[in-house]
């Protein structure tokens, strides 16, 4: 160490700028804490299969592409599925990743149903990936996703 | 009692697939919106419908705070024989509602 350097400048500066990255990415985190996060999805989704793979196919998920208000966003889901006593559809689960939490809804079918196909209104809090997950009565899974864009977000705003 | 809008058919022929549709005045409160004080408003949401035919349960839904206000639903069901259709929602704050339709089937 020079006499000309004073003893641990090089060293504040370094923690001054370190604590100024840090300060906003810790703000960051807290203000994310109330969001499901794609990870919380993929929870959901695990509960929900209870061990099984989901495959891709049998099952349409429709959405607008674009939405300009996020609080009634039409939805409709459709299975392809004779809806027989024999094979039918039990549940459809539509998950969402980043409103406040993972589940949108769960549907309830039966044979009775006739046809596998409900239509509802749902919240967006941001633009977002959507997954709806069928379960049939032979113990299949089946997937379908959509993103949407979302310009004016729900559920958090008043 | 929150006012409903029951969309079923009166008449229908046997086996035939009717599509209902039902909706309920209700606010959906997510629980987490701040309300005009900045404190978060307590959830107050419907968590479950049900449609029974001739109190066999056709079709159900386990709703969620991701539910648009007003909660819209389409289903389906098959038309077997004439009788009662009773359509029931259950919610937060012990919110309990039944509205019941009426089919004619035909042969």
């Amino acid at each position: 160490m020079t006499p000309f350097e004073p003893a641990g400048t090089r060293r504040d500066v370094l923690h001054l700028g370190l604590a100024l990255v840090a300060a906003p990415l810790a703000l960051a985190a807290r203000s994310t804490s109330a969001v499901a996060t794609p990870d919380a999805m993929a929870g959901a989704i695990r509960t929900f299969l209870g061990g099984a793979q989901a495959q891709t196919g049998r099952i349409k998920l429709d959405l607008p592409p674009l939405v300009e208000n996020g609080n009634s966003v039409p939805l409709t889901v459709t299975v392809e599925s004779p809806m027989t006593l024999g094979e039918h559809v039990r549940r459809i689960a539509v998950f969402n990743e980043k409103n406040p939490q993972p589940s949108v809804a769960t549907f309830h079918l039966t044979p009775r149903s006739g046809r596998a196909n409900v239509t509802t209104r749902i919240r967006l809090a941001d633009s977002q990936k959507i997954v709806a997950i069928a379960e049939l009565s032979d113990g299949t899974f089946w997937s379908a996703q959509a993103d949407v864009i979302v310009t004016l977000a729900a559920c958090i705003e008043s | 009692m929150a006012r409903t809008l029951i969309s079923a058919p009166k008449t229908a022929k046997a086996g035939e697939v009717m599509e209902i549709k039902v909706l309920i005045a209700h606010p959906m409160e997510t629980g987490f919106r701040p309300g005009p004080n900045g404190q978060i408003l307590p959830r107050d949401i419907i968590t479950r419908f049900a449609c029974t035919y001739d109190g066999e349960e056709v079709f159900a839904a386990d709703l969620s705070p991701a539910m648009a206000a007003n909660p819209f639903l389409t289903f389906t069901t098959v038309a077997t024989r004439s009788g009662t259709l009773t359509f029931s929602w259950e919610g937060d704050n012990g919110f309990a509602q039944t509205e019941t339709a009426d089919l004619t089937v035909s042969a």
